[in-house]
């Protein structure tokens, strides 16, 4: 029924169409019949001025973007290197929306001032090097500064220390979960391999090589817990397709590659209840409770369960394409005190105690 | 004609690769309802009504294939080349017709199975559109990575094979058989475009033909080139030492290039088309032609730029970042020449001239937030997320589509001999240009939000309920700009056959394609090709009555050619 009725929309729009063509071409049977079709000086000064609308429209629609979703963007970040990455991120923010209030200025504004009109007459203005050259240095050395404090900032990120105290965790990606594998008293993960996975029927979840002695402290979990304060070391594998470990809240990412270790380390510096009270975030959890509160009506009013309240938590997504469930690839991670990490851990199972 | 061939059959393709968009942004903006339109157009695949999740990666990935390579690649190129080359270079045809009428049969066979794979039983290809091995090797890994993905692969050949013989065709004609007097520095900026563009395709596409080889090979042969330490559906397989991310350097490295090979035709018709209209030469010409030869060299040293959390060595990372912003440059160069050529111009409002200014507009939107992603660092956190997929559309799904309408608008009248209706076209630059930036304005927010991309549904994570309107306001000037879009094509089908006849030189233009007869023979000139004697930009130039001299129209005495 609806196609038919999207159908007959489409053929009614087209005949409205070819209807309104029509009157176009009957008004135009007193133009010089060759030029019908190419603009003349009241098209030009009509187009003319939708440029110059236009222009207010892409000022307008970015000013409205801002005023009304400016609110979903991510709170300050909950990590070391974030400071240094959302200011980068404001800098860069900064230059290019000067460009383009500038440069979408001057197009628009020369589209509307020189629209074609009976007597004018364009200038013959083919070159000017000395102009290339400003508009070709300026950007060098802008772009120069800005690429040199990105790769300072990202040398400082990617080339971190294996520092003594740093926490060394594995995040081990599969469709469609993800597992997390804490190195214990020795801060050395074991050794680990898919071959592994079907050893112990189906308690090596992870795959540890129960041979090296260095495994049999690791601690595997499906929520991970991380000290504030304290540098975290990701190692990260995947067990079958490419994931990516997400973290936004702390400005991290990094692809799981089956059959390679890939790294990344950061320091959370906010815990997940402090982040909680961050009033940019109660603001968000209030609005996506009152959203969830409206959808919970309807689902009421239809006699299915209502949804659950949200409190906010810190999530890691899988953020490359991994298949049917990709969407749906998920862990909580929760930063806490030292003492309430260590209280937790105090109560997980070591690979040793599980494979017994 | 072969440009014909090619801008039907890409204009065909494109129908079929916004209509697939058009339904995956009804499952973003509605998440799990049912529509009629699924259960009509996707069958098995939506139950109920209700768009499968696998269904819902299908149509991504088919998306971005058919419309990067199918529409913005042969229907750009393979329309544009095949139709400007031999006319606005003078010469009687392309180098070799035989070859040129293989690589429009190829793009044609290739578009054919492709369109097949979307009926196979376990379904199309459905790793994205950059598929990434294991997912697009493994069968137990997603259904689509069966027969669908092999078809994908076959199809993707077959293209490759197409678009080489094209490419070779133009760059051999360019170099030969170009007219008397008509000088590399005389040559118009559509050509220029067309011919560096085909010397990316020929170095570039190579790699992606081995890639696809390779991945062939690991796929049904068992060798273990992207693939190492698998455990999927219970079992071990048995590939070692291989890796994926061999297998993004060897995509990506006809990846970047490829998107300046649908960028750069783009840009070429809008310094013609810009020119034209404005009345006036384009600004700056020997720096256009050194900036597209500087995108073209920096454009084969970037890809990384894509593998920045690929886990591929940070230094590496440095690299590319330095790489991907020097090429910001000539980009802006180009863009500021454009402003420049309207300045002071008698600018002629046609909708190519409308759709070449909206491709200035967002050419720079889009741009812009390259250098946010060209930024390594900065990349960690919009990594995959809607912000990518924000500025790619913006740089190259909206600007090389506006190079396509506006090269449409423009040499309509070439192609068939008549006029487009202005005001239909009118009407389809502003409804398209005002939904361009509504869908894709927005989606930057979604992304900076954290929101990755290829996700079916936002609603497993209550963290992004706060989202869905923004998603609901996208695909509400998506679907408005898909109706525009049926605008064109009436007005496209109806112009064919009933549009006004078009008289030679309608535009008023300098170019040589203007100088043959309206009705197209083979040779193009009825008598002798005509010989050049400026160069093709001389609008409006003192000490002439027109406004404009073609390219064959001798000096006058005393007259100055520009020193270029």
């Amino acid at each position: 029924m609806t196609t038919l009725l999207t159908i007959a929309i489409l053929l009614l729009i087209s005949i409205a169409v070819w209807q309104i063509t029509k009157i176009f071409q009957v008004a135009q049977l007193n133009q010089k019949v060759d030029d019908s079709q190419v603009a003349n000086d009241k098209d030009n000064d009509w187009n003319g001025k939708l440029m110059f609308a236009f222009l207010v429209f892409i000022y307008l629609i970015t000013i409205y973007s801002f005023w009304a979703w400016g609110d979903v963007l991510l709170p300050e970040s909950a990590s070391e290197h974030g400071k240094d990455y959302d200011r980068l991120m404001w800098i860069s923010m900064v230059l290019i929306f000067f460009v383009q209030i500038v440069t979408q200025a001057l197009l628009h504004y020369f589209s509307y001032k020189y629209r074609g009109r009976k007597g004018l007459k364009a200038l013959f203005y083919a070159d000017n090097d000395r102009l290339e050259f400003i508009w070709t240095i300026i950007p060098v050395i802008v772009l120069a500064a800005l690429i040199l404090y990105g790769l300072y900032a990202w040398s400082n990120i990617m080339n971190f220390e294996e520092d003594e105290d740093a926490l060394v965790v594995e995040l081990y990606a599969q469709q469609f979960n993800w597992k997390a594998r804490y190195a214990g008293a020795d801060n050395v993960l074991g050794d680990a391999n898919v071959r592994f996975l079907q050893d112990f029927d189906g308690l090596n979840i992870v795959g540890i090589d129960a041979s090296d002695p260095n495994g049999l402290d690791d601690v595997v979990v499906q929520e991970l817990h991380l000290p504030v304060g304290r540098k975290v070391i990701f190692k990260m594998r995947s067990q079958d397709v490419l994931h990516s470990a997400y973290m936004p809240h702390f400005r991290a990412q990094m692809n799981c590659v089956p059959g390679m270790i890939t790294e990344f380390a950061f320091t959370p510096t906010t815990t997940s209840e402090e982040m909680r009270q961050n009033p940019d975030m109660v603001a968000k959890v209030q609005k996506i409770n009152k959203i969830r509160y409206d959808k919970s009506q309807e689902l009421i009013a239809n006699g299915e369960e209502s949804l659950e309240s949200y409190q906010f938590d810190y999530l890691l997504l899988c953020n490359k394409i991994c298949g049917t469930s990709h969407y749906n690839m998920q862990m909580k991670i929760i930063v806490e005190e030292e003492k309430d990490f260590n209280a937790w851990m105090a109560q997980q199972r070591t690979f040793a105690q599980v494979i017994q | 004609m072969i440009s014909k061939q090619y801008l039907i059959t890409g204009l065909i393709m494109g129908i079929v690769g916004i209509g697939m968009s058009l339904l995956f942004r009804l499952q973003l903006a509605w998440p799990e309802q049912p529509f009629g339109i699924f259960e009509a157009t996707l069958g098995k695949w939506a139950p109920d009504g209700v768009m499968d999740p696998n269904v819902y990666l299908a149509l991504v990935t088919i998306h971005g294939t058919i419309m990067v390579f199918f529409v913005l690649t042969a229907g750009l190129s393979g329309t544009f080349s095949n139709l400007l080359i031999p006319l606005q270079i003078g010469a009687r045809d392309m180098a070799s017709g035989f070859l040129n009428m293989i690589s429009y049969w190829l793009f044609f066979l290739s578009s054919i199975v492709m369109l097949a794979s979307l009926f196979v039983e376990a379904g199309p290809a459905a790793a994205g559109w950059t598929i990434y091995p294991p997912l697009s090797a493994l069968p137990q890994a997603q259904p689509g990575s069966g027969l669908g993905m092999t078809l994908w692969l076959v199809s993707m050949a077959i293209f490759i094979a197409s678009s080489l013989l094209g490419s070779l065709n133009y760059i051999v004609t360019v170099i030969n058989l170009r007219t008397k007097g008509m000088s590399m520095t005389r040559l118009p900026l559509t050509i220029w475009a067309f011919f560096v563009t085909a010397i990316i395709g020929v170095v570039s596409f190579p790699v992606l033909l081995s890639a696809a080889l390779l991945l062939i090979m690991d796929r049904s042969f068992g060798t273990s080139f992207f693939l190492s330490d698998i455990f999927i559906q219970g079992e071990v397989l048995h590939y070692q030492g291989g890796s994926p991310v061999l297998f993004e350097h060897l995509f990506w490295f006809l990846g970047h290039p490829e998107v300046y090979i649908v960028l750069l035709p783009a840009l070429g018709i809008t310094s013609e088309v810009l020119a034209t209209n404005a009345r006036k030469p384009i600004f700056g010409y020997r720096a256009m032609v050194a900036s597209i030869l500087a995108i073209a060299f920096l454009s084969t040293i970037v890809w990384g730029h894509h593998m920045f959390i690929s886990g591929m060595n940070p230094f590496l990372g440095s690299v590319f970042t330095f790489t991907t912003l020097l090429i910001a440059i000539p980009s802006a160069v180009k863009a500021f020449n454009y402003i420049t050529t309207l300045w002071k111009g008698n600018l002629q409002l046609n909708p190519a001239m409308l759709f070449s200014i909206g491709l200035v507009s967002t050419f720079i939107t889009g741009g812009l937030t390259g250098i946010i992603l060209g930024d390594s660092t900065l990349d960690i956190n919009v990594h995959d997320t809607y912000f990518v997929v924000a500025h790619f559309h913006l740089v190259m799904g909206i600007s090389a589509l506006y190079g396509l309408f506006a090269g449409v608008y423009h040499w309509f009248p070439k192609m068939f001999g008549r006029m487009l209706n202005k005001q239909l076209g009118y009407i389809h630059f502003w409804i398209t240009a005002v939904c361009a930036y509504g869908v894709f304005f927005p989606m930057h927010f979604i992304g900076m939000a954290g929101l990755p991309r290829r996700y079916y549904t936002n609603t497993a994570f209550p963290y992004f309920d706060d989202l869905a309107d923004i998603n609901v306001v996208i695909t509400i000037f998506a679907l408005i700009a898909g109706a525009a879009q049926i605008v064109f094509l009436y007005n496209f089908i109806h112009s064919m056959f009933y549009g006004k006849r078009a008289e030679m030189n309608p535009w008023k233009s300098n170019t040589l394609e203007w100088t043959a007869p309206v009705e197209h023979f083979h040779g193009n000139w009825a008598g002798d090709i005509p010989e050049v004697h400026r160069w093709a930009y001389d609008y409006s130039k003192p000490g002439h009555d027109e406004d404009y001299i073609p390219q064959h129209i001798p000096l006058k005495k005393g007259e100055q050619e520009l020193q270029h």
